[in-house]
């Protein structure tokens, strides 16, 4: 990336695995968990929190010095409102059947702890350039995780990727791939319990190589 | 008979830790110690208490559509759902702030002990998510939803106690390290996830209410486990979109 500096590109490329903040900075945990059985939704979530993350962090860096610090905390909730409220919109308009799947979350996104988390940590103490990267670091970073789950919570769960079969054809009586070998869909991988389960075991994971990260 | 219903449903089966996973940031914050726990969980219940019946009554009589009848005939095809989030969020940093005066007034060891956690409340998507869910499923009165508030907010309140008991004793076991503290926390709350899907059959038995249950539940099985594409993909009723996804009462069939 020649047109960062090292310090610049250190911001995008942290909370992918140092500064994660689902699995380190445990921010965005609810979304991530409950939206992850489908790939596509993990996707279109990962997409609509980078916009929201982005754009949110360039306007709040921008008002930085003009926020009061009272009632900061209310003037952050409705700029991440404002742009949710766009999100909404737009996949109300272009993605209706998405829409309907994610529900309350995109709502939700606007209590997404990573959102306000770098808000206060980030944008009211740093340039608009640096806040834009820094927003698109951590969105990154939160998509690869929901990304990961949803990948293999759809995989196990269904035997489907973004809603192609590819295990092969479940179907009795017209067996292929897999299934012919007597391979059956996890059902359990869909429900809400072994979304944590999963996380549990990338955090497991990610500890295991990185022994700075472990707790006391 | 409706409110029980719904009181027990909130609390049980769709509880807002194990079922739709709200609330899960504070959840895994607080839930060090049993004493935090308990002080952030009486004041998500108070804050859920409040702030839905009044959201309720602001999507009742200005957010949806052709509910601003009230001013006059010509207002009918107004519709300003768009409006909700921005609306909801700001009577809950409303109702957060006046609970934080209220409560700095009247009982400042509890200020005291809730320290910052009670204008971080605002932010907790289970207070918002409350209202939201509210008004996915079109909760039908006033009674209802604050019914509905209460139990949603003893639900989170139960779940946070059993997290920050089981944490406190987990200590003195030997995890492995990389699961120590965060990871190994994710893993029991799946497991007591598991555990509260168990009160999926609870109330169904030839209710009303219950038999839209299963009924959403079958065509989420039938769009999920069967790869058919001739299936039609039916767009389940109103009820389901939000629990589409985190439901944990969905029969698994073979």
């Amino acid at each position: 990336m020649g047109l960062l500096s090292k310090k610049d590109a250190a911001l995008i490329t942290d909370p992918f695995a140092d500064n994660n903040p689902i699995t380190i900075q445990v921010l965005g945990i609810c979304s991530a968990l409950a939206i992850t059985a489908e790939l596509k939704a993990s996707i279109v979530m990962a997409i609509s929190v980078l916009f929201v993350l982005g754009l949110g962090n360039v306007v709040i860096s921008l008002m930085r010095n003009i926020i009061p610090s009272k009632i900061r905390i209310i003037v952050q909730l409705i700029v991440v409102a404002t742009l949710v409220i766009i999100v909404d919109q737009v996949l109300k308009a272009f993605a209706y059947e998405l829409s309907k799947t994610l529900g309350a979350f995109i709502g939700l996104i606007i209590t997404n702890c990573i959102i306000m988390g770098r808000f206060e940590a980030f944008a009211l103490a740093n340039k608009p350039w640096r806040s834009f990267l820094d927003g698109i670091g951590n969105a990154l970073g939160y998509g690869v995780i929901l990304i990961i789950v949803g990948f293999f919570r759809e995989l196990l769960g269904s035997g489907t990727l973004l809603g192609f079969p590819v295990l092969g054809n479940p179907i009795a009586g017209e067996k292929t791939g897999l299934y012919a070998l007597g391979y059956e869909n996890n059902g359990f991988m869909l429900l809400a319990p072994m979304a944590l389960i999963v996380v549990g075991i990338i955090i497991w994971i990610q500890r295991s190589r990185n022994e700075a990260l472990i707790e006391d | 008979m409706e409110h029980l219903e719904l009181f027990f449903k909130s609390i049980f089966i769709d509880n807002m830790v194990f079922a739709t996973f709200l609330g899960m940031c504070s959840y895994l914050a607080v839930s060090k110690k049993v004493t935090t726990a308990v002080g952030l969980g009486a004041a998500v219940i108070f804050v859920l208490a409040v702030t839905v019946p009044l959201n309720w009554l602001l999507d009742q009589y200005i957010l949806q559509p052709g509910a601003l009848v009230w001013l006059g005939p010509e207002y009918a095809e107004y519709d300003l759902s768009f409006l909700s989030f921005i609306l909801f969020i700001a009577t809950i940093a409303t109702m957060v702030q006046l609970v934080e005066i209220i409560v700095e007034k009247f009982s400042p060891s509890l200020y005291n002990s809730l320290g910052i956690f009670l204008p971080l409340i605002a932010v907790n998507c289970a207070i918002l998510g409350g209202s939201l869910f509210m008004q996915s499923r079109e909760i039908a009165s006033l009674g209802l939803a604050t019914t509905y508030g209460i139990g949603s907010g003893i639900g989170w309140f139960l779940a946070i106690l059993a997290i920050a008991a089981i944490r406190e004793k987990i200590r003195y076991s030997s995890i492995p390290a990389p699961l120590r503290g965060l990871g190994i926390t994710f893993i029991v709350t799946g497991l007591m996830a598991i555990g509260f899907m168990s009160f999926g059959g609870m109330l169904t038995g030839g209710e009303e209410e219950a038999k839209e249950a299963p009924k959403t539940e079958v065509v989420k099985v039938i769009k999920k486990e069967d790869a058919k594409a001739t299936e039609v993909k039916e767009t389940p009723t109103e009820l389901s979109p939000s629990k589409d996804l985190a439901n944990n009462t969905k029969e698994i069939q073979e």
